[in-house]
C-alpha cells in the first residue's frame, strides 16, 4: 500500500498531442480516487502512465518512497483492470487468476491454492475450470479483479471499470467495489466519464479536461463547490444552471431580478459574472415570490420521485411572450409538477447559489455545518 | 426435409387459390436447383471415384469404371525404388517449408499489426502481388540462377527456402488479420503482470492466434506437396526429388503413361494431406476460441 505522487508530469504523444499538461497530483495511501473527465480528457492517459504503460515526456512518478518514472510495468507493483478486462480466452479462470504468479515463478500447487481462495473471497469458487467466454459479464469483471488481487499489488488501477456493464449490474457491480476496496485498503485509482460514478465511488475525485486538472476534491466538494464552469457544468446527473448575471448598484441583477451578492465576494459595479445553482437547490412555486426568477415552463420530464423543469427565463419588466434564451432547470418533488405553459418562479435556497468570474469560483467557503461534518466523517472512515 | 418444405406451402394454400401457382413454380425452381448441383457435383466426383477405384482395377482406363479388384498395383509401386523414398521427401520439404512460414509470418505479422510502419498497407500489398511472381514461371531462370551461385542447387534446403520465399507474404498477410483481432490489452495486462516479451508471445499471443498458425501451416503444406515446378529445377537426381516430380516419370517402357502405378500412387500421394486436413480441423477446428469475438 501506498501513496503515488506525480510532478509535472507531461505527456507529448508523437503526433504532437499534449495529452497531459505538466500536472500535479498527491494520491495518499489507501484512497478510492477517480479520474473523471469526458473523453479525450487524458484521464486514461494519466492512469497508463502510472501503470507504466505510457512512458512519461517529463516529470515524475512516485508510488510510495519509489521513483518509477523509469520503471517497466512489471516492476512497478501496480496491477491494472482493463475496461474489456482482458481475460486470456484460452485460459481457465483459475490460470487466468493464478498468471501473475506464474510470472513470479510460484510453482503449481501454491498457485492453485492462491487462485481457489482469492476466488473464492469473490465468489468464485465454483467457475475455476471455466472459460472467460462462458462467464457473464459481471463475472468477468470479477475474476479480472480477483487476477489483480492475486499478486498483492501496492496499487490498484481500474480502466472504466463499470461501463462494460448492463445498467441494473453496474449498480451491484458498483457496491460491490466499493465494498471491496475498503476491505482491501489498498490504493485505488480508476478512470471514469460518468460522473455519478466518481460521486458514488471515489473518496477524492480529480476533475480533467485538455490534459489538465480542473478541480480534486471529495464528492461533496465538487458537487457544492464546483472550482470553474467547466466542473459545475459536467459535475451532477443534471448540469448546474449558468446564467449570465451583473453587479448594479451593490447588488445581482440576473435575468431581470435582483439578488443579494454573496457574502464576503468583492464585486464592482457594471461587472459581468456568472450565477451558478443547482437544479436541486431551486425552489419551485407557483406565486409569485420575491427573489425568484420568473418563467415560463417548457419541459417537465418525469424521473420517478421527482420531475426535472425547464423554464424559460422572463423577467418581470420584459413584454409578455418576449423569452430572452435563458433557460433554468429546477428539480420539483412529485405531486407538484406545473403544466407546461404554466407561469412560475424558482427561488433559490440561501448560501447555495455561486458566483464565477471569468470560468473561476470567487463564492469564498462559507461552509454549511452540515457537509463539513460529513466530509470529516468520509475521512475518517 | 425436402418433402417437409414441399407439402407445407401447398396445405397453407388451399385456402387461396390464386396462390397455388406460386407454389408449383416454387417446387419447380427447388427440383431444378436440386439437380443443377447433383451435376456440378458429378462433375467433381467422378475424377475422385476414378482415384478410388483405379489402384485396385487390374487395368485401368481413364474412365472411372467397377474394378476387379487386385491389389498387385501396390506391389508394383513398391518395386519402384523412388516410389516411396519421394513421399517422405515431400514430407520433408512441406514441414520445412511449413516450419519456416509460420515461425517467419507470425513474427512478422505480430510486429506489422502492433508497430506503427508508415505505408505499412502498401508494402503489404506489393509483397503480396509480388510473391505471386517469385514462385512463378516467370522468374524461375533467375531463381535457378541465384540458387546456382549460392550453391543451393540439388539442395533441399534450396527448395525449402525458395517455396517459403514464395508463401510468406500470403501468410503474413493472414496471419496479420489474426493478431489485429487480437486485443492489445491482453499483452498490455500481462506486461503490468512483469511479463516479459518472449513470454508474452508464448503464454498469450501463440495460444491466441494459434487456429490462424494452423490455418497457414496447413495451407503452406498444401502448396509445398502440390509444387512441381521449383524442386523440378532445384533437384538433379531421383534420389531428393519430392513425389510431385516422381509422378512425373511413372511411365511404361514404351513411353505411354502407366495408369496402374499412376492411379495408385496418386492414392498414396493425396491421401497424407487429407488426412492432415481431417486431423487439423478437427483439433483446432480453424475458428477463434470464444470471447475474443466482440
Amino acid at each position: 500500500m501506498s501513496a503515488i505522487t506525480m510532478r509535472e508530469l507531461t505527456k507529448v504523444y508523437p503526433n504532437g498531442v499534449r495529452a497531459l499538461d505538466a500536472l500535479d497530483l498527491e494520491i495518499a495511501d489507501g484512497e478510492f480516487f477517480a479520474l473523471l473527465g469526458p473523453s479525450g480528457c487524458g484521464k486514461t492517459t494519466l492512469l497508463r502512465t502510472i501503470a507504466g504503460l505510457e512512458t512519461a515526456s517529463g516529470g515524475r512518478v512516485h508510488i510510495g518512497e519509489r521513483d518509477v518514472t523509469a520503471l517497466p510495468p512489471g516492476r512497478r507493483d501496480v496491477a491494472m483492470v482493463f475496461q474489456d478486462y482482458a481475460l486470456f480466452p484460452h485460459m481457465t479462470v483459475q490460470d487466468n487468476i493464478a498468471y501473475p504468479l506464474r510470472i513470479k515463478k510460484v510453482d503449481r500447487r501454491a498457485r492453485a491454492d492462491k487462485a481457489a481462495e482469492t476466488a473464492d473471497e469473490l465468489g468464485l469458487g465454483a467457475l475455476l475450470q471455466r472459460r472467460p467466454g462462458q462467464l457473464s459479464g459481471g463475472q468477468q469483471q470479477r475474476v479480472a479483479l480477483a487476477r489483480a488481487m492475486a499478486c498483492h499489488p501496492q496499487v490498484f488501477l481500474l480502466d472504466e471499470p463499470l461501463s462494460n456493464l448492463d445498467a441494473r449490474l453496474r449498480l451491484e457491480a458498483r457496491t460491490f467495489l466499493k465494498r471491496l476496496q475498503r476491505e482491501l485498503g489498498v490504493t485505488t485509482v480508476f478512470v471514469t466519464h460518468d460522473q455519478a460514478e466518481a460521486l458514488a465511488l471515489a473518496d477524492r475525485i480529480a476533475v480533467m479536461e485538455g490534459g489538465r486538472i480542473r478541480q480534486v476534491g471529495t464528492p461533496t466538494e465538487v458537487f457544492r463547490r464546483p472550482a470553474n464552469t467547466f466542473v459545475a457544468g459536467f459535475i451532477g446527473s443534471t448540469p448546474m444552471n449558468l446564467v449570465d448575471a451583473e453587479v448594479r448598484d451593490g447588488e445581482l441583477v440576473v435575468a431581470g431580478t435582483r439578488l443579494p451578492v454573496p457574502e464576503g465576494v468583492q464585486v464592482t459595479d457594471g461587472e459581468k459574472l456568472t450565477y451558478g445553482v443547482r437544479p436541486e437547490y431551486l425552489d419551485h412555486t407557483a406565486e409569485p415570490a420575491s427573489g425568484g426568477l420568473r418563467g415560463r415552463v417548457v419541459v417537465v420530464e418525469n424521473l420517478g420521485s421527482f420531475s426535472l423543469v425547464s423554464l424559460d427565463l422572463q423577467p418581470a419588466d420584459a413584454p409578455a411572450g418576449d423569452t430572452p434564451g435563458t433557460s433554468v432547470q429546477v428539480v420539483v418533488p412529485e405531486g407538484r409538477e406545473p403544466a407546461p405553459g404554466d407561469t412560475g418562479w424558482v427561488v433559490p435556497r440561501p448560501g447555495r447559489s455561486l458566483l464565477y468570474r471569468d470560468g473561476e469560483l470567487v463564492t469564498p467557503t462559507a461552509t454549511p455545518a452540515v457537509p463539513a461534518a460529513r466530509t470529516a466523517a468520509g475521512a475518517e472512515q | 426435409m425436402s418433402t417437409a418444405t414441399r407439402t407445407a406451402p401447398a396445405r397453407t394454400d388451399r385456402p387461396a387459390p390464386g396462390a397455388a401457382p406460386v407454389a408449383v413454380r416454387h417446387v419447380l425452381s427447388r427440383i431444378g436447383r436440386y439437380v443443377f448441383l447433383c451435376a456440378v457435383l458429378g462433375f467433381f466426383a467422378l475424377p475422385l471415384l476414378w482415384l478410388a477405384t483405379a489402384p485396385f482395377d487390374e487395368t485401368p482406363t481413364i474412365t472411372a469404371s467397377l474394378p476387379r479388384f487386385t491389389l498387385d498395383n501396390f506391389r508394383a509401386l513398391l518395386d519402384n525404388p523412388y516410389a516411396l523414398s519421394s513421399l517422405l521427401n515431400s514430407v520433408y520439404l512441406a514441414a520445412g517449408t511449413a516450419v519456416l512460414v509460420v515461425t517467419f509470418a507470425a513474427l512478422a505479422a505480430y510486429a506489422l499489426s502492433r508497430v506503427r510502419v508508415p505505408g505499412r498497407d502498401a508494402l503489404l500489398y506489393g509483397l503480396l502481388l509480388l510473391s505471386s511472381i517469385v514462385t512463378g514461371t516467370a522468374t524461375m531462370v533467375p531463381l535457378f540462377e541465384l540458387a546456382f551461385r549460392l550453391n543451393l542447387i540439388d539442395s533441399r534446403l534450396g527448395v525449402i527456402l525458395i517455396l517459403s520465399g514464395g508463401l510468406l507474404p500470403a501468410a503474413i498477410f493472414i496471419l496479420k488479420d489474426f493478431m489485429d483481432a487480437t486485443p492489445t490489452s491482453y499483452e498490455e495486462s500481462a506486461r503490468v503482470f512483469g511479463a516479459s516479451p518472449l513470454q508474452i508471445m508464448r503464454h498469450i499471443v501463440v495460444p491466441v492466434v494459434r487456429p490462424g498458425l494452423a490455418t497457414v501451416g496447413v495451407w503452406a503444406v498444401a502448396n509445398v506437396w502440390g509444387n512441381f515446378l521449383v524442386p523440378f529445377l532445384l533437384l538433379r537426381g531421383p534420389e531428393k526429388a519430392p513425389a510431385a516430380v516422381i509422378m512425373y516419370t511413372l511411365y511404361t517402357e514404351g513411353g505411354q503413361a502407366d495408369l496402374r502405378l499412376l492411379s495408385t500412387f496418386s492414392l498414396l500421394y493425396s491421401l497424407p494431406v487429407a488426412l492432415m486436413f481431417v486431423f487439423v480441423s478437427s483439433r483446432y477446428g480453424f475458428r477463434f476460441h470464444g470471447g475474443i469475438k466482440r
